[in-house]
């Protein structure tokens, strides 16, 4: 199924920032931004929300902990227990480096992960390229065009009356 | 919008002469009350006196540390609250001067090494190791790296907060550039120092035991109670009505300039304790059998009570980004550390000097509180010294619009 977006060009990151509080406001959904460069504020303005990764990130150390903690207390302890220095076969000091690095290992993996599944990351994935001067010096505004809904005149003409340099429409392959 | 700086010229001194100086004349009292209870008090006296006047000296000396870093990695974001550790340093003479002092009369109760039959060969109490260490350990050459230690420090503070206090008459960029190098050179003789002064006044406590890790050590914990230490004046400051440019991003600065030291502390106490457990060595690990199953298991709780409240609760506390841009979070852990802090410095110092007799009275709680009242003085007097915003620093206005 193909979309079909309007797209906003503009070469000013502040009159974007004002465009895009001014668009949203008029109920205008907004589908994407594309930037040359990171713009400092422009979550807030789009309505982003925070990421949720720490969150991933709490639960994967917590796994890597407790499996850490699980492995060589049951293997030290149970399994093949030995003594090792002189010490109990189940020393808790002696764990804490191995608990420590695997607590970081599964945090960060876990982050790792959660991030290529939610943004939908894969080899096979094929990048849709709306105006290739969103890398060089430009800023693009993406709304979605929705066929019989949208308005395309008075879209034109909501993106112009905020600063946009031109207007253009584009059509996507799925 | 930098008017608004003039305007905070009356600074916290309301709050803190009223609160502080109350607490030092009733606490005051107290201590000299409760002297009596205490079999050997002059001894418990003055091991107080030098544990509280080395945490707090400490925490005047982490102010200077605090600036010259935000001076030599040219940062910004931090200016809108660099006049509150510029003032920390305040109480550094006067810590000098109760360090001599104590130093003066109580050397022969809070050092063992002082006492010169240990360095007489037809002593029966001849101790050929600490014979030994006479080179570094003796009274001379030990007061006179104090007076180097507090003097250096001083010099550099006071530099530090000269040229910061003439940027604000003259702006311009001449003292910033300055201040850069003069931080520079600051930080070389901390590194050196803060490490040497640890050992003299904690380490050498414990005179027949070493650790490489203990310089690091002391300066961790030193560090991290700094930090709570700014944090937590900076969120009272707030309250009161000062500094009303710091917003919630200069706070979760802090709090995870806080959250990150006190894993900082923990990992070089573990660092510490580890290598000791693992090799048993009997001179190495005495120093923790003192402090867990030995002196009749009387340390035991502080012990575990110092990683409880320095590693745990602030960790699982200011995990979250909400935590430290809280300013009750914020104010909840600061105080613990503060609290977990001392406690640390009482369990390296106690041990070794009063034993199964130490304990937490009226006396240890007295001197405590009447140090906090002399600290909160010097801080606060050096608040009212300057405008809390320096006006003209270079990144002020980045400062302003900070946002993380």
């Amino acid at each position: 199924m193909n979309k079909k977006f309007v797209l906003g060009i503009y070469d000013d990151e502040d009159v974007l920032l004002h465009a895009i509080e001014n668009i949203r406001a008029a109920g205008t959904k907004i589908y994407e931004v594309f930037s040359p460069y990171p713009i400092h504020g422009i979550d807030d303005v789009l309505g982003i929300k925070r990421s949720r990764l720490p969150i991933v990130a709490f639960f994967g150390g917590l796994t890597g902990m407790s499996f850490a903690l699980w492995m060589q207390i049951w293997m030290l302890g149970f399994d093949w227990p030995m003594i090792i220095g002189g010490k109990p076969h189940i020393s808790l000091p002696a764990f804490i480096p191995v608990t420590f690095e695997l607590t970081v290992l599964f945090s960060a993996f876990s982050m790792v992960i959660a991030f290529f599944i939610v943004s939908n990351l894969k080899p096979s994935l094929r990048v849709n390229m709306l105006d290739k001067r969103s890398t060089d010096d430009k800023f693009v505004m993406a709304i979605e065009v929705k066929d019989g809904v949208t308005d395309l005149s008075a879209l034109n003409e909501l993106l112009r009356s905020n600063g946009a340099v031109e207007v253009n429409e584009k059509e996507v392959v799925k | 919008m930098i008017a608004v700086g003039v305007v905070l010229l009356i600074a916290g001194i309301i709050f803190a002469a009223a609160g502080g100086g109350g607490e030092h004349q009733a606490e005051g009292h107290e201590a000299a009350a409760a002297g009596h209870e205490a079999v050997s008090w002059t001894k418990r006296l003055f091991v107080n006196l030098w544990m509280n006047n080395v945490y707090f000296s400490g925490i005047a000396l982490i102010g200077t540390f605090f600036v010259a870093i935000q001076y030599v990695s040219y940062a910004g974001w931090s200016v809108l609250i660099k006049r509150i550790p510029e003032a920390m340093s305040y109480y550094l003479p006067i810590g000098g001067v109760i360090m001599l002092l104590v130093y003066l009369f109580g050397s022969h109760d809070i050092f063992h090494w002082t006492h010169d039959y240990l360095y007489d060969v037809n002593s029966p109490e001849y101790d050929p190791i600490i014979a030994g260490k006479s080179g570094y350990l003796n009274t001379a050459f030990f007061l006179i790296r104090m007076a180097l230690y507090f003097g250096l420090w001083i010099m550099f503070s006071m530099w530090l907060r000269k040229e910061s206090i003439n940027e604000d008459m003259n702006g311009g960029t001449a003292n910033y550039h300055k201040s850069i190098r003069i931080s520079a050179m600051f930080l070389v003789v901390f590194g050196i120092t803060s490490s040497t002064s640890a050992w003299d006044w904690v380490l050498s406590i414990d005179t027949h035991w070493f650790s490489t890790m203990f310089g690091w050590y002391v300066f961790a914990s030193w560090w991290v109670s700094g930090l709570a230490a700014i944090t937590l004046t900076v969120i009272i400051l707030k309250q009161n009505g000062y500094l009303k440019m710091v917003n919630s991003n200069h706070l979760h600065d802090l709090g995870k300039f806080v959250f990150a030291f006190s894993i900082f502390w923990t990992y070089i106490w573990f660092s510490q304790f580890l290598l000791y457990w693992y090799a048993n060595i009997p001179e190495e690990a005495i120093y923790f059998i003192e402090r867990l199953g030995g002196n009749a298991g009387h340390y035991k709780w502080i012990f575990f009570t110092n990683l409880l409240i320095n590693f745990a609760f602030p960790f699982l506390v200011l995990m979250t980004r909400d935590a430290k841009r809280q300013m009750i979070m914020l104010k909840l852990v600061t105080i613990a550390i503060l609290v977990g802090h001392w406690l640390d410095f009482y369990l390296m110092m106690m041990p070794g000097t009063l034993g199964t007799s130490a304990g937490i009275g009226f006396i240890e709680i007295g001197t405590a509180l009447m140090f906090l009242g002399i600290f909160l003085l010097a801080f606060t007097k050096g608040l009212t010294k300057a405008s809390l915003v320096p006006i003209n620093h270079p990144f002020v206005e980045e400062s302003v619009h900070h946002h993380v």
